[in-house]
């Protein structure tokens, strides 16, 4: 089953969120007070990393398990989508203390209220692909 | 038996994410979690109503069958990698979330005055929890990514797109926390 490697990676990225405390609603308050440098280190540190990779992945010193350069994809273009998008993403983060990753996480610690959100999130995903084409970019 | 018993801090975590990062991309794929919000709802048949949901799931099995494993890696990690749920918080933070009416901060993962299950006999404690909700599907999906695809992958790969969507992920971060929420609690 090819698909198998997603599973076990996701696992240890569950993992990782739960260890780090990243899945913790308090660690994005404070983050968001500025009271703790916790989460700042840790996606820095992650950005940090990644850039070095991402730069190994271009010159194609780094390829694909198959020997293929890898490349990655742009992102969409637009500045209100991003800053509006991206504002309305951070109130739903602040308050719900998870972005999706970790919203998968909790359900796996059995908090079943953030089944709620996750209702909430599909909505929204909905909401969004019916008004994507009336939406300004 | 330390790395089980205690929380990581910042340095491992950070770097070990980078390798999910490397990963994803080394098997062929991307780092990103809330496109599946929008694979849900093809599967939920949201191709009807909507041709922008006219896609083939099928493709996106791999990312679904990745936030399967997440759901896995939290069981795993609440019952038998994390022998304290307690979170070891700053007292002024502690102090100010007291003020704002939330008792014993720190003494679980999540607070009970938004997650616990009594909350979902209320009007208000549903309000919150699909308000939070409906702005982090709809938020993610016009901005095209969230913390993993645009923080993480988006800023690694020094988009200018992804920078934007950051500074408006602490916009909206910022007002909710500073202003809204001495309004709602």
């Amino acid at each position: 089953m090819k698909n198998l490697k997603f599973l076990i990676i996701g696992i240890v990225f569950g993992i990782i969120l739960s260890k780090s405390e990243v899945v913790s609603w308090y660690r994005i308050y404070e983050m968001f007070k500025f009271q703790s440098f916790h989460m700042y280190g840790v996606i820095g540190s992650a950005v940090a990393i990644g850039i070095v990779l991402m730069q190994l992945f271009k010159k194609e010193i780094i390829k694909d398990f198959q020997g293929n350069p890898i490349h990655v994809k742009p992102k969409g273009k637009g500045f209100i989508k991003t800053f509006v998008g991206g504002s309305i993403f951070g109130l739903g983060w602040a308050l719900a203390g998870a972005c999706p990753g970790p919203i998968f996480v909790l359900i796996g610690h059995g908090v079943w209220s953030i089944l709620i959100v996750l209702l909430g999130a599909v909505l929204g995903a909905l909401v969004y692909g019916l008004l994507s084409e009336k939406l300004p970019n | 038996m330390e790395f089980i018993s205690q929380p990581w801090p910042w340095y491992v975590a950070g770097p070990a994410i980078a390798f999910v990062l490397f990963l994803m991309f080394y098997f062929g794929r991307s780092f990103g979690v809330s496109s599946n919000l929008e694979t849900l709802c093809t599967i939920g048949g949201a191709g009807k109503v909507s041709d922008y949901f006219k896609k083939d799931w099928r493709a996106r099995k791999w990312s679904l069958i990745f936030v399967v494993g997440i759901i896995i890696g939290g069981f795993i990690s609440s019952h038998y990698l994390m022998p304290s749920h307690a979170i070891d918080l700053n007292p002024v933070t502690m102090s100010e979330l007291a003020d704002l009416g939330f008792a014993n901060a720190g003494s679980t993962f999540i607070p009970d005055e938004i997650f616990s299950s009594e909350n979902l006999g209320s009007v208000k404690g549903i309000a919150i929890l699909l308000f939070a909700g409906l702005c982090i599907g709809f938020g993610t999906r016009y901005a095209g990514g969230c913390t993993s695809g645009h923080a993480i992958t988006g800023l690694s790969s020094l988009q200018l797109p992804s920078l934007v969507a950051v500074i408006g992920f602490f916009a909206g971060g910022l007002l909710m926390v500073w202003f809204l929420f001495p309004l709602i609690f």
